[in-house]
């Protein structure tokens, strides 16, 4: 048994210590937002935050995270409602939405540790999440409106 | 055993009708009562697309796969704008397999070819106006009036004295009459939604994690899959060891199945960890002489000494004298590398079976299902969950056939899930092409002959619907429609039969044909002289809606107009799937001659516009899907295995290199036309051509991460 902090409960999970978080989390816990995309940390749809930054899960064995806080996309805000996903259905950003949980997870990370973020910090911090119906447009769109709710809700 | 057309409809009717409240389920537009009860013929199929429940819910049945182009918004918007649905109580619903939900243009239930839209804009339409008039009929009789002195609005019916009575309250009435044979449609000047940019129905689901794709399925006593595919083309194994994969905790099953050895656990990582495992001996030698080279070699040789099939033949080239302009072209191989691997979920039971997958052809998957396992059609369910991505990839059966064939061997439900590389190495890609053009200039620059000939692989033939020796119709479009005024043309195509399989890929022959063509007249107005938009236009006076787009396009990129040093433009326009879109690209170098893209402004005329934000995002999603293979894609091979398997080795474009992309819409009421696909063919030109307005250096293959670095 392997003891997890996940979105701030703490689980017990039977898995084997080299299984990747991700699956330990799809596959065990059940939270399927978190995606398998690549395998490989080339994607970025398995985002999750550990102690609030921006990791791919896919490449990261349960343990190496035991006693670090796991956050995932149920977990973000209670009731869904952080300023990210608000923003994300304001400008409609998802289309087939497979990636936007990543997207999304690594998003807020990013206004975490940087409330105002020029389009050059943008493209840095979301360079590692791949969008296949090419989103990009609006979520540099939504990361700025969620950028001024944040600074608003401060 | 089908149901017959009357069957279904008295069942919907009993069953939902008395439970909840109103059912219409109407048949296709100018069809009757009487026909309809043909249907068994196949010939006539009523459509089920509506409940609403005495609770004013309002559920609208989709039939078409929702792979982020929008159809679970835009086909409910277009039923509702008739119905004149409150559209905040309007609930959505996947539908079941059933051939009264096929797609109207391809007779089966199956999406793609961007028709969703386009195929049931008439019978959504019927089948909201029809249910509107039986409540407004409903509502009349208990009025004891006339039902023309009736008016709907908002999901209510309103009398001649401002009586008011909601559509809930209506429906257990309504359902007792008979629907209009041939019910009256709005004007579209009277739209209430088609045309409003209403923001799409599963996003909320989707920024919090909730959506259930294909690989979320879950059901008591699952198993996952992982599946050892062969190697390389045409590898047959020749014998495994399991011992080892066993060995690895949770694994249950090592089985032989037609893709290849599955392994199957009681989870992912177990199954992948086994697979890995394995022990497999393959026979390679049937595609030991194979490679991207080789191909290539094929491919010049068809284009000499090919079989050729005439596509299009007007006037005669062969006597036309004059300057020429003759090239070259081609273009990779290419993976469809939607964000969701393949995958499958499927519970083979003695007497049915039951299929949960991200797939585009549930129709065709279920009858392929039914046969594989001796069962009547309707022992077999799938149910279509949400696809992370589709693109043409979802058409395709293989990773259905896989859950089964595994489900059957174990006796218990399984998940197949493709690892990426599995996915990107599955061979069903959109073929590689290379084309020979020539073109005949008279002295004033414009064409006097066009002649192109084609070799690629046939995508009609992979897919089981195209016959030997016929044209295949995909192979040549975007060439046989050259819309440039030309009298004399001739276009051919040489099947290419090596090679890795090939499918059904965004934008289909047009995505390479396109930029086939595109930049040929583009080398045909540089050998005139002329700027390659004002060439283009000169010779489209007989195309008033390809025009129109180019100019609109050209208008607002500023064509013409000074730009940033070390910046150019270049324009391409093209008709696919009966739209018409114009892009205008900006690019410069990066300081190690890497092309950027700055800007791509597209000029769209998709007919009558349902959803403008829907519109305009997926244009924005077909040039960044164009950009992507254009910049740096390929499939390639060698001693017959593919080169790529993941994001690494098959870039797809990241939030730096995406450029600003500004969409304009031309208004119309002309009917609706496709969009998933037709943003698409224009990029991949539009950046050769201001590739070669920048450095007058012709880009005549793709990638151009490629070809840059190869001259």
């Amino acid at each position: 048994m392997i003891a997890l902090t996940i979105n701030g409960q703490v689980q017990h999970l039977d898995v084997e210590p080299d299984t990747p978080l991700l699956w330990a989390l799809r596959d065990t816990l059940k939270l399927t937002g978190t995606k398998y995309g690549c395998g490989q940390a080339l994607c970025g749809a398995c985002t999750v935050h550990v102690d609030g930054e921006a990791t791919r899960s896919c490449v990261l064995p349960v343990s190496a995270v035991v006693g670090r806080k796991i956050t995932t996309i149920e977990g973000l805000d209670p009731t869904g409602d952080h300023p990210v996903q608000k923003a994300w259905i304001a400008h409609d950003v998802p289309q087939c939405g497979y990636c936007q949980s990543g997207q999304i997870m690594s998003a807020a990370a990013l206004l975490a540790r940087n409330p105002k973020p020029t389009d050059a910090d943008i493209d840095s911090a979301m360079a590692g999440n791949i969008c296949r119906c090419g989103t990009y447009n609006d979520i540099r769109a939504a990361i700025h409106t969620a950028a001024g709710h944040a600074k608003k809700a401060g | 055993m089908h149901h017959s057309a009357m069957d279904r409809r008295t069942f919907l009717r009993q069953s939902i009708a008395a439970a909840s409240g109103l059912v219409v389920a109407l048949q296709l537009p100018g069809r009757s009562d009487a026909a309809a009860t043909t249907a068994a013929s196949g010939t006539f199929s009523p459509n089920a697309f509506i409940r609403i429940g005495t609770d004013n819910r309002v559920t609208i049945v989709v039939s078409m796969a929702e792979m982020g182009q929008g159809v679970r918004t835009a086909l409910p918007m277009i039923l509702a704008e008739e119905l004149d649905a409150d559209w905040a109580s309007v609930h959505v619903e996947q539908a079941p397999v059933d051939a009264v939900y096929n797609n109207p243009l391809f007779h089966m239930q199956g999406t793609g070819g961007s028709s969703s839209v386009r195929a049931f804009y008439t019978p959504l339409r019927t089948a909201g106006a029809a249910a509107r008039a039986m409540l407004v009929q409903a509502a009349a009789n208990r009025w004891h009036v006339s039902g023309s002195d009736c008016h709907t609005v908002a999901g209510h019916v309103i009398g001649p004295k401002g009586e008011r009575l909601s559509y809930g309250e209506l429906a257990l009435d309504a359902a007792q009459l008979s629907p209009p044979e041939q019910p009256s449609l709005k004007k579209a000047s009277d739209f209430r939604l088609i045309g409003k940019e209403v923001h799409r129905t599963d996003t909320v689901d989707k920024v919090r994690g909730k959506t259930t794709f294909g690989i979320d399925v879950e059901l008591p006593g699952l198993l996952s899959a992982v599946v050892a595919h062969p190697p390389s083309l045409g590898a047959t194994m020749t014998s495994f060891d399991a011992t080892k994969a066993k060995a690895i905790k949770g694994v249950r099953h090592v089985v032989a199945i037609s893709a290849g050895i599955a392994v199957i656990a009681d989870n992912f990582h177990a199954a992948r960890k086994g697979r890995d495992a394995l022990k497999v001996e393959w026979d390679e030698s049937a595609g030991a002489g194979l490679s991207s080279d080789s191909i290539r070699q094929a491919m010049a040789l068809q284009l000499k000494a090919g079989n050729a099939m005439l596509a299009k033949e007007v006037g005669s080239v062969s006597a036309v004298a004059g300057p020429r302009v003759e090239a070259i072209y081609s273009a990779p191989y290419l993976a469809h590398a939607c964000m969701e691997p393949m995958n499958a979920t499927a519970h083979v039971m003695a007497d049915r079976c039951e299929v949960y997958a991200p797939t585009q052809a549930p129709g065709p998957h279920r009858a392929m299902v039914a046969g594989m396992l001796g069962m009547k059609p309707e022992q077999v369910s799938i149910t279509q969950t949400f696809l992370g991505g589709g693109f043409g990839r979802r058409f395709c059966p293989d990773f259905i056939m896989a859950a089964v064939e595994a489900s059957k061997a174990v006796g218990a439900p399984v998940k197949v899930v493709y690892t990426r590389e599995d996915d990107m190495r599955a061979q069903y890609y959109r073929p590689g092409a290379m084309v020979q053009m020539s073109a005949a200039l008279a002295s004033d620059g414009k064409p006097l002959s066009f002649e192109a000939r084609v070799t690629a692989a046939s995508v009609a033939r992979a897919s089981g619907m195209g016959k030997p020796d016929e044209l295949d119709g995909a192979a040549v479009e975007g060439l046989a429609s050259w819309p440039y005024a030309t009298p004399n043309l001739r276009v051919d195509w040489v099947e290419h039969t090596q090679g890795p399989g090939v499918w059904f890929w965004r934008s289909v022959g047009s995505s390479q044909n396109a930029f086939f063509s595109e930049c040929f007249v583009d080398e045909m107005a540089h050998q005139a002289g002329q700027d390659p938009y004002e060439y283009r236009r000169g010779l489209l006076a007989h195309e008033p809606r390809l025009l129109a787009v180019l100019d609109l396009a050209a208008r607002k990129a500023g064509w013409g107009s000074p730009l940033a040093k070390g910046h150019a433009r270049g324009i391409a326009v093209a008709e696919s799937f009966s739209s018409y879109v114009a892009e205008v690209v900006e690019v410069s170098l990066d300081s190690d001659g890497t092309p950027r893209v700055h800007k791509v402004v597209a000029a769209v005329d998709c007919g009558t516009v349902v959803n403008p934000g829907i519109v305009r995002r997926q244009v924005q999603s077909a040039v960044i899907f164009g950009l992507s293979a254009a910049l740096s894609q390929e499939i390639t091979l060698t001693a017959g295995r593919i080169d790529q398997g993941n994001f690494d080795t098959y870039p797809v474009v990241r939030m730096p290199q995406a450029p600003v992309i500004d969409v304009h819409l031309v208004q119309s009421t002309e009917a609706p036309t496709g969009i998933g696909e037709p943003g698409t063919p224009p990029l991949a030109p539009a950046l050769a051509n201001a590739l070669f307005a920048l450095t007058g250096q012709r880009v005549r293959s793709l990638p151009l991460s490629v070809s840059l670095t190869r001259t």
